[in-house]
């Protein structure tokens, strides 16, 4: 096991590299810069954008740049952001909570909806309820976030007035942030009523980027059941009399867990991307919504540490998905 | 806990917390974070709402509703009669906020004015890059560096600028955001301590209402400021909860999570104006889109040419299909709430006839030529694509060929700007300062050749009137030097005057003395909520 890890640690390096490097070039590759969308339809005059250009750091050649950018990372430095002035990692720190607490909702409503879904539609293979369910988890895949995000906002929201529009909870509560994650601190408040409302500001978007995760996560799970329960060790666990809720419990679901939990890592990535969006229409203040703000103002500092630090995320996950997977099946970490 | 049941819960908690507030609170749902406190770095309006406009005063303030000036810190001012040297007559006993930061043992002086310009202008004072990367980029624009000759302290309520030539605008600047004074004790005390940055984060001023809180990219809050040496405002909270996206502030306001929104989408109009509960204020905007021509290139260097093709352009259908009714069409360079209109200038008539008529003689046929058309979506013109795609059809119909060309933003505004730059180009503006020199030097003005003057017009006749007007105090005088530029740029036509946008304001109904700012800003020192 120890071995097993430490092979998974050494790959980490150079996809960190070439990580720095993708998050390097892709905010320079985009055309125009900083200093032109400051200026905006004003204009800059020759002189003043050297002057600026100078400032920031950006004439000098790009390789120095990189490297300077490497260097700083490696010392805990990454960067002030052009607009905001403030240590990237200082605002990275705050809004990240916020992103997590929102996944880690989205990736428990996918799975504990997803998961005895995908079963039960195994189970019941071809009868109505499998067609219907599996016909909604191919609509909700295919569901734009931001079209859901808002028709959910109207319906329980406008029409029905069950849920709060956005934000993480009522303005009328106000606590300094100790955790950074609101169902804790709002207990931690001590405020009547904060962690209710901060629960209820969960609700939606956790709907809105918890449903393609458990569109994936029900089909997934029904496909990976199918194939367990037509192998001969469940057909012999039902032949000697194991009553049907134990075989599909203990002998198949375990089985069928391992390509299951593959896709819930997988489906973290994927999440970061869903957050961006969802983000932007809950006014949930996460990263994904810094991040597309800092694209749009070519704040070069805030997009290649802010890319570089999710996509570390994204890899420790994917270990820990990594090491799980080779608990749950001792065959892997012997390869 | 079932799901209806917590429902219930949190519902009867807010009722209750709300019951038990008595204070007034205002809520406005703005459209994005700031990116930060100290509004002289920063060039954004959504910046300033939230730094300038609530937490600060300048010498000189605009009066609600209009781009006119009043004292504002300074009590009154004199200039001299060569038009070069500005004398303020400061406030007394005006105070700086008092928070759990920052106790201020002095009142407001000389030694305040000094410091909020001097750490702009120059570059050994220490508070001139007291951020990683900061840079002054209004104070720059406005070229307020060239201008200045000197910043002096008479005594503790008189200040005296000294300028390098008479600049008439110098007043409707100081009155800007970048113009916002800084205590500067509370400086020095932040130097002693050596966190420089607070100076961006926890700001202090003397405007209406005092910093709480931030709360990054979800809320920020203010407290009304006891001591204001205005009217107090009348609600005791403000508080400032950030929405990007145009559909859900609406949703959040009729749900009544807010009071008051900016920029509603033009689709969600139609309905948060027929709900009986929200009260929708419009005013036009102190803006102007247009379609600026090469005036360097042929065949455009000719006015006849110009003149032909702004005839041919149905102003009437953009704003239909454009501006979906949230416009107005422009026919000077200049927004109508703006001082100096002339309103006496008649648009030139959409008259395709006349127009083919008039390219024809001026022996122009076959002419081929490109649109600009912008990648965003600004106030003064909402849909840049659609605009020139109504123009190329409107050109069409006198046989004129249009090549629509766009490309990525920074790009256009860059390259748009090219002396030798092919055909004409959408674009708009949105004043700074209520001045019409904001407008006619910065846009139309010969030093702005190559630069943000896109038409590369340089008119003799023109550049006397302005550069007169820059010289004249009297605001009247001035405005009659304008009316007369206005003449000949109509006749000059460098540019197609296309619309004016017309800005909305929705909130609910109880919201009380809300004034539009033509400026386009967004202050609530004047508002009141009802019972």
């Amino acid at each position: 096991m120890v071995r097993f890890l430490f092979h998974r640690l050494l790959l980490i390096l150079p996809t960190f590299i070439g990580i720095t490097i993708v998050a390097f070039a892709f905010v320079r590759v985009l055309p125009g810069d900083p200093v032109l969308l400051i200026a905006g339809e004003r204009g800059v005059t020759p002189e003043r954008y050297q002057d600026l250009m100078q400032q920031f750091g950006y004439d000098r050649p790009i390789w120095v740049q990189y490297f300077d950018y490497l260097a700083g990372i490696f010392q805990g430095d990454f960067g002030t952001s052009i607009s905001t002035k403030r240590p990237v990692i200082q605002d990275f720190l705050t809004l990240f909570p916020a992103t997590i607490e929102l996944s880690l909702c989205a990736i428990t409503f996918a799975v504990a909806l997803g998961v005895p879904m995908g079963i039960i539609a195994a189970v019941k293979r071809g009868t109505w309820f499998d067609q219907t369910l599996m016909g909604t988890a191919l609509v909700g895949y295919s569901m734009p976030i931001f079209w859901l995000g808002l028709l959910l906002i109207i319906l329980f929201s406008g029409i029905l007035g069950w849920t709060p529009v956005s934000g993480r909870i009522s303005l009328m509560y106000y606590f300094p942030a100790v955790t950074g994650f609101m169902t804790i601190d709002s207990l931690l408040s001590g405020q009547e009523g904060a962690f209710t409302s901060a629960l209820s500001h969960l609700i939606l978007p956790t709907i809105t980027l918890g449903t393609i995760p458990l569109a994936v996560v029900a089909r997934q799970t029904r496909s990976a059941m199918l194939e367990v329960l037509g192998e001969d060790y469940v057909r012999t666990a039902r032949a000697k009399g194991m009553p049907t809720r134990r075989v599909i419990g203990l002998h198949a679901l375990r089985n069928a867990l391992i390509p299951v939990i593959t896709t819930i890592g997988l489906q973290i990535g994927v999440m970061m991307a869903g957050a961006i969006l969802t983000e932007t229409i809950f006014s949930w203040p996460g990263v994904g919504k810094w991040m597309i703000d800092a694209i749009g103002r070519r704040d070069y500092p805030v997009v290649q540490a802010g890319l570089l630090l999710i996509a570390l995320v994204v890899m420790t996950v994917n270990l820990i998905v990594d090491v799980l997977y080779g608990l749950i099946n001792p065959r892997i970490r012997h390869q | 806990m079932t799901f209806k049941k917590s429902l219930l819960m949190a519902t009867a908690a807010l009722a209750l917390t709300a019951g038990a507030a008595q204070a007034k609170t205002l809520v406005y749902c703005s459209e994005g974070s700031p990116e930060g406190f100290d509004p002289a770095p920063y060039t954004s309006g959504t910046t300033f709402d939230a730094s300038s406009r609530a937490i600060y005063n300048r010498l000189v303030q605009f009066t609600p509703g209009t781009t006119q000036t009043e004292p504002g810190l300074a009590e009154s001012w004199e200039v001299s009669e060569d038009g070069t040297e500005y004398t303020f007559h400061l406030r007394e006993g005006v105070q700086f906020h008092s928070t759990d930061y920052f106790t201020p043992t002095r009142d407001f002086n000389a030694d305040d004015v000094l410091f909020s310009f001097e750490r702009q202008w120059q570059e050994d004072h220490p508070w001139h890059s007291y951020s990683t990367g900061i840079t002054w980029e209004y104070f720059n624009s406005m070229s307020m560096g060239d201008l200045i000759e000197s910043i002096e302290k008479v005594d503790d309520y008189t200040v005296k600028f000294t300028l390098t030539r008479p600049e008439a605008p110098f007043i409707a600047n100081m009155g800007m955001d970048f113009a916002s004074i800084l205590s500067a004790e509370y400086a020095a005390q932040l130097e002693e301590s050596g966190n420089l940055d607070a100076l961006n984060q926890q700001p202090i001023g003397t405007g209406p209402f005092q910093f709480v809180a931030y709360q990054q990219d979800a809320n920020i809050r203010y407290a009304a400021n006891q001591d204001y040496w205005e009217d107090v405002p009348a609600i005791d909270d403000l508080i400032f909860a950030i929405t990007v996206d145009p559909a859900v502030r609406a949703q959040r306001l009729q749900a009544g999570e807010c009071q008051i929104m900016p920029y509603p989408n033009p689709a969600d109009l139609e309905m948060l104006q027929s709900d009986e509960n929200i009260n929708v204020m419009e005013q036009e905007g102190l803006n102007v889109g247009y379609l600026a021509y090469n005036t360097q290139q042929e065949p455009f260097d000719q006015p006849e040419v110009r003149k032909a093709l702004n005839m041919a352009i149905d102003k009437e259908a953009i704003i239909e299909a454009v501006f979906q009714g949230s416009g107005s069409i422009a026919k000077n360079p200049i927004p109508p709430s703006m001082w100096g209109y002339n309103d006496d200038i008649e648009d030139d008539p959409y008259d395709p006839e006349a127009a083919r008529q008039m390219l024809e003689d001026a022996g122009v046929t076959d002419l081929s030529m490109s649109v600009w058309a912008m990648p965003v979506s600004r106030p003064y013109n909402p849909d840049a694509r659609r605009m020139a795609e109504l123009i190329q059809a409107d050109f069409a119909e006198v046989g004129v060929d249009v090549e629509i060309v766009s490309m990525e933003w920074a790009e256009y505004l860059a390259q748009s700007t090219a002396l030798d730059r092919d055909g004409a180009v959408l674009l708009g503006w949105t004043g700074d300062n209520g001045d019409p020199d904001n407008f006619l030097a910065v846009l139309l003005g010969c030093d702005a050749v190559g630069n943000a003057n896109r038409a590369q017009w340089c008119n003799e006749d023109f550049e006397a009137l302005i550069q007169e007007a820059k010289t004249i105090n009297d605001q009247d005088e001035r405005a009659a030097l304008y009316e007369e530029a206005q003449v000949i740029f109509k006749e000059e036509a460098p540019w197609a005057t296309i619309a004016h946008s017309v800005v909305f304001m929705p909130m609910l109904n109880s919201v009380e003395g809300y004034v539009m700012d033509p400026k386009g800003g967004h202050s609530f020192e004047d508002v009141d909520i009802a019972e």
